[in-house]
């Protein structure tokens, strides 16, 4: 295949399940059983070189668990993870890993705890190129830390300060500098803004844009918040209880959700332009992921559940009337069966 | 100037000013703000961290951590002062008159008692009820705030409760004996999106029941627009811009305001780059003189740098902004070079 038209992140059947059962004494002692949390339970995607790939949903559905997974953090119980046609999995030893791990970078959720407090921003943003061993010589990795501190929008004079000495959102861009340091192509971004004011929030996004398009990075974004996953994606994945409900291009996700799931979520979307639209939020909360329902895991919380959603599990399949190439993929047998009402909402382009 | 009762706002705060003594010195955290909340109206306070908007609320229910005070400036509640109250009479007043709900219910709940005991204790205080009374209105009140099977919940502890339900018991106690005033602190900013829409809903639904007012805190534009009457946009230990919310919102008058509307993503816009407020607010120890927004303020002009200006009435809304001074208003009419 060739190397432009490859995707260049490959998921396919990943799963990682953790394993919460009481210690082993306990377990003897008061027959306990064993205890397992299915965090990510079979999960195929495929991200495009230079788009961003959004995957949404609460807490718990294991959308920081699929970042984590795709970046190292964590090994998969099962699955295959595919960057630029290499298998992830396939690697053995850290050197092994090491020209692939400096393609890829993550960006945490809290800039506070994200950066070591002792060392100087020009030193934690040095770490990545000392570490991959990328320049030579201290003057030019001074001269490379300055060009990052201004590709980010701080001054080369910040690089001497210490982490305590700057804003939320100031720490944010050092995160970016840092990440951007070993000049990846993949970045993983972990809530990046969530901790963040929406002045603040405004300020990293354009950020994140500019330089996806100076630098040609392709985004994987990993979000709750529904407003800031439509500004930034190309394509979305809902997420729930570990599973995906639903992946389509964004403007397909939000003009004609299919899901049931995906319906709610947009429901609970505040209204800012104040049309007076009626919200009803759904009842029910999201199940102990230790527990799931059988089934579909959203028919406890469906209203259009029926007796083969409390048996059988939906696989993702194409929807039905979206362009050829652009369907969204749905998990849920009424869309399957058709005996859901479309859900069309227009989406006011300004 | 005395009102007749009738029109009397529930909530009148006049010139509050807070103060933080440090051995650097005084840190003004709220700088001479007033507003007032009506009879079952729900103010929003909106503003980014650090604005004061959790400050002004602890100032009002008499909950500042010490070393901050009350600097200057009264406090009235149905006509009557309040923050000079001694601290007893003041617990009195907190719980029977001002309800409170905080960001995170796990530490608004003592994880040692059960929510019944914590429920039948806030009743028993402020209510002259017996404790079966009291036990039999606090199953009630859980009911009322949508917890499944009340008469067992009662007897569960905190833990046992996800946020969500956590939150409808805090709400629940807030609302005990029957406040005038409920001061919501961020309530909905520790939960998922979907149990936020259903807690404001729940805000929304017990207040126009009970005609109870909220002050709604948050930094959250959205559940603003969604539950607020009117709002007041904070910054910098001032108020930017007060008026009704639908105004704010789709005509905000002070470019502060005007900034932060536009830098709020929002599905259906589409939008290459969000609007971007450069710069961030400006730490306690160096408020700039004049208007503390100049800085940051793309249409600041040579009076915002030297004259802090106050709230200045613009139709129904108010706002702190030299744009809108009557005079400049008049000059512009006029024709006149002065802006």
């Amino acid at each position: 295949m060739a190397e432009a038209s490859r995707p260049l992140v490959r998921v396919q059947g990943l799963k990682r399940y953790f394993d919460v059962s009481a210690p082993l004494l306990n377990r003897l002692l008061e027959g306990q059983p064993r205890l397992t949390l299915r965090a990510v339970d079979g999960v195929d995607f495929t991200i495009n070189r230079g788009e961003t790939f959004s995957i949404v949903g609460e807490s718990g559905c294991g959308k920081s668990t699929v970042a984590r997974l795709i970046v190292g953090l964590y090994r998969p119980t099962a699955g295959v993870i595919e960057f630029d046609g290499a298998d992830m999995s396939g690697f053995r030893s850290r050197k092994e890993m090491a020209p692939l791990r400096r393609r890829q970078q993550m960006i945490f959720q809290d800039p506070y705890a994200s950066l070591n407090p002792r060392w100087r921003v020009r030193d934690i943003i040095a770490e990545p190129i000392r570490a991959f061993r990328l320049i030579d010589g201290n003057a030019a990795i001074v001269a490379r830390t300055d060009e990052l501190l201004r590709q980010v929008g701080l001054a080369p004079a910040d690089g001497d300060k210490y982490p305590h000495e700057f804003s939320g959102g100031q720490r944010q861009r050092i995160s970016i500098a840092r990440a951007l340091a070993s000049q990846p192509e993949f970045l993983i971004c972990d809530e990046p803004t969530s901790a963040l004011d929406v002045s603040v929030q405004a300020q990293i996004l354009n950020l994140m844009k500019d330089l996806q398009r100076e630098l040609k990075l392709t985004y994987l974004f990993i979000s709750h918040n529904l407003a800031v996953v439509y500004h930034i994606s190309d394509h979305v994945a809902v997420m729930y209880l570990g599973r995906i409900a639903e992946l389509a291009p964004t403007r397909v996700l939000f003009s004609r959700p299919r899901h049931p799931y995906t319906r709610m979520l947009l429901d609970t979307i505040p209204d800012l332009a104040m049309t007076g639209r009626q919200r009803n939020p759904v009842a029910g909360e999201v199940p102990n992921p230790i527990n799931p329902p059988t089934g579909c895991g959203f028919h406890p919380r469906c209203p259009f559940a029926n007796e083969r959603c409390k048996i059988e599990r939906p696989e993702p399949l194409p929807a039905r009337g979206d362009a050829p190439g652009s369907a969204a993929l749905v998990a849920c047998h009424g869309v399957e069966e058709g005996r859901l009402p479309d859900d069309v909402r227009p989406l006011n382009a300004a | 100037m005395p009102r007749p009762p009738a029109n009397q706002p529930l909530l009148q705060v006049e010139n509050l000013v807070v103060e933080f003594p440090t051995r650097r010195g005084v840190l003004r955290a709220i700088d001479d703000i007033s507003f007032h909340i009506d009879q079952g109206e729900v103010l929003g306070v909106v503003g980014e961290s650090g604005a004061g908007k959790s400050l002004t609320g602890a100032a009002i229910i008499g909950l500042l951590e010490p070393p901050g005070r009350i600097a200057g400036g009264r406090v009235f509640l149905d006509g009557g002062r309040i923050d000079d109250l001694p601290p007893e009479k003041m617990r009195r007043v907190r719980g029977k008159q001002i309800g409170a709900i905080f960001q995170d219910p796990l530490t608004s709940l003592n994880p040692l008692y059960s929510i019944g005991r914590q429920l039948a204790e806030t009743i028993t205080t402020h209510l002259p009820m017996s404790e079966a009374e009291a036990r039999k209105r606090a199953i009630e009140l859980l009911a009322e705030v949508g917890i499944p099977a009340p008469d067992k919940r009662i007897d569960h502890y905190p833990h046992q409760f996800s946020g969500g339900m956590r939150q409808r018991v805090v709400i629940a106690l807030a609302l005990c004996a029957n406040p005038r005033l409920i001061i919501a602190d961020e309530p909905t900013t520790a939960l998922d999106v979907s149990i936020q829409a259903q807690i404001i809903a729940l805000l929304k639904r017990l207040c126009r029941d009970h005609g109870t007012a909220v002050m709604l805190i948050t930094h959250d534009m959205g559940v603003i627009a969604e539950t607020a009457d009117r709002v007041a946009v904070m910054y910098a230990g001032r108020i930017a811009e007060v008026g009704p919310v639908r105004q704010v919102i789709k005509h905000a008058l002070h470019p502060y305001t005007e900034g932060l509307m536009g830098s709020i993503p929002s599905v259906g816009m589409d939008r290459q780059r969000l609007a971007q407020i450069d710069g961030a607010m400006p730490r306690l120890n160096a408020i700039p003189q004049g208007c503390a927004f100049n800085p940051r303020c793309p249409k600041v002009f040579d009076r915002c740098r030297v004259e802090r200006p106050d709230l200045m009435a613009q139709g129904t809304t108010q706002v702190a902004c030299w744009l809108h001074a009557p005079d400049r208003a008049l000059a512009k009419a006029a024709g006149g070079g002065r802006g």
